[in-house]
């Protein structure tokens, strides 16, 4: 494939576009220690290098290919913004020291927006909305539905809008980074995810444990101590292990008394 | 056994490839992974509590790139599979299952990092032609490094089923404490996450603790409705 994609054009081949998108998907499928996302990078970005002059085989490929493919890191969604600003500025015909320096300073602001919107924000948010779900009595199938019907809405959003806004703006693409949503999103989502977190937990736990009020009662005053006890041990002991501990203990209780 | 073992054993492989590798879609979340599980062992509203009793401890998980996290995708499978073959929910099955589950997460967290360090050795075998600017070893180290994770996931989910599952069996068989007593304390303990992780996720956004406030007035009276 040696077709040229001048920046004139100002799009991909629809091809290319939805081969970069599933790529994108394994971004992280090389993930190590050393280059994090950077292979993901470049092996996201190949279809569209190879519009660059003298295709697979060619010079300009090969320095491009070279160039992409170490250390990068970015939240994984909002690298997508990352690979679509790549793929502009390679085709451009940028300078490499410009586009070396350009890929460095997207690193920290993809991946700290990316950690507060996805993964401390519409992830929980989702996840409590369709506990609550699961406390009103959903069925199994309507519960795992809204959850990922819910989740990959913005999930798939957020990948196709980066990768649109990467390509659209190219070395410019930080303006981008001011969108509303970006900005304000994980305020908002913060503050819905609170009222879910209220609305969920005594609903899952009635669903849980089921009929009699009284155990009930007693659980939601546990739960309410059990929290306060994590927040003054946070940094010091992952909630997940200490439940392991606690109901391994109880376990062993049960089992040996 | 094994004619279980390996549909469960492929199921843990795809989840647990979808916590990282590929798509990243959330099949892994234990409210999906656990259920699916259930299903496969015919039993999907099984699948569903336990997993929807994991969600609540799994909101404290956040994946935040480097850090090392557990391994939720096989881990619900084992946990969902063993709380689903018991459709009667006897007395301790949903405590035995949750405390396989999160054995298999701990398990599971330690075997992506061996992962990952795994993909650092691939990928310095091959600088030289990553170097070069080889497409060939960028594509190749990307599909190693998703089979590698699949095959982790569904080998884990094998032996931790396989070794937990008759454990399982025979605890249920001594089990002393009522069953909803039991179910009450395991499903305390993970709201109590749940509820630690609220606070780490949303203390700092402005107004959060209203919103909270009044979601759990309304949570309590639609509770009490029911």
């Amino acid at each position: 494939m040696t077709t040229n994609v001048s920046a004139a054009t100002r799009s991909l081949p629809v091809r290319t576009q939805i081969s970069m998108f599933v790529r994108m998907l394994a971004i992280q499928g090389a993930w190590n220690y050393e280059t994090l996302l950077g292979n993901g990078i470049g092996f996201c970005l190949e279809p569209a290098l190879r519009f660059l002059p003298g295709g697979v085989h060619g010079k300009a490929f090969k320095d491009a290919m070279a160039r992409e493919s170490h250390y990068f890191n970015a939240h994984p969604y909002l690298a997508a913004v990352a690979v679509g600003a790549l793929a502009r500025v390679e085709l451009d015909g940028e300078s490499p020291e410009r586009i070396e320096r350009f890929r460095t300073a997207l690193c920290g602001p993809l991946g700290s927006v990316g950690d507060r919107l996805v993964w401390a924000g519409w992830l929980p948010f989702c996840s409590l909305a369709s506990l609550a779900l699961f406390g009103l009595g959903a069925t199994p199938i309507v519960v795992v539905g809204f959850f990922l019907a819910a989740y990959n809405a913005g999930h798939f959003a957020l990948r196709i809008w980066g990768l649109r806004t990467g390509w659209n703006h190219g070395l410019r693409v930080a303006t981008a980074l001011g969108h509303p949503v970006l900005r304000r999103g994980p305020q908002q989502i913060g503050r819905v995810a609170a009222l879910a977190t209220g609305v969920a937990i005594p609903l899952a736990l009635g669903r849980i444990i089921g009929p009699g009020r009284s155990l009930l009662g007693l659980v939601l005053v546990t739960v309410a101590l059990g929290s306060f006890l994590l927040v003054r041990l946070q940094g010091r002991i992952e909630g997940w292990r200490l439940s392991l501990f606690v109901v391994a203990a109880f376990v062993l209780f049960s089992v040996v008394r | 056994m094994l004619i279980d073992l390996i549909p469960l054993a492929l199921l843990g492989g795809v989840l647990g490839l979808d916590v990282v590798s590929f798509p990243q879609a959330m099949i892994s979340r234990p409210i999906v992974a656990s259920t699916i599980a259930g299903a496969l062992v015919g039993q999907s509203p099984s699948g569903l509590l336990l997993g929807a009793a994991l969600e609540l401890i799994a909101l404290e998980t956040l994946p935040f790139g480097a850090s090392r996290y557990p391994e939720w995708g096989s881990a619900s499978v084992v946990g969902g599979a063993i709380f689903s073959s018991y459709p009667s929910h006897p007395a301790g099955a949903m405590s035995l299952a949750m405390v396989a589950a999160l054995a298999t997460t701990w398990i599971g967290g330690w075997t992506m990092v061996k992962l990952r360090q795994l993909n650092a050795v691939w990928a310095g075998r091959k600088r030289d032609a990553l170097a070069a600017g080889a497409r060939g070893s960028v594509i190749s180290l990307q599909l190693d490094g998703m089979t590698a994770d699949f095959a982790r996931g569904a080998l884990l989910t094998a032996i931790a089923y396989a070794a937990l599952a008759p454990l399982s069996r025979m605890c249920i068989e001594l089990w002393t404490i009522d069953q909803r007593d039991s179910r009450a304390f395991v499903v305390a303990v993970a709201a109590s996450v749940a509820g630690g992780a609220a606070w780490k996720l949303f203390h700092s956004t402005a107004g959060a603790l209203w919103f909270f406030g009044g979601g759990l007035a309304l949570g309590l009276f639609m509770m009490f409705l029911r």
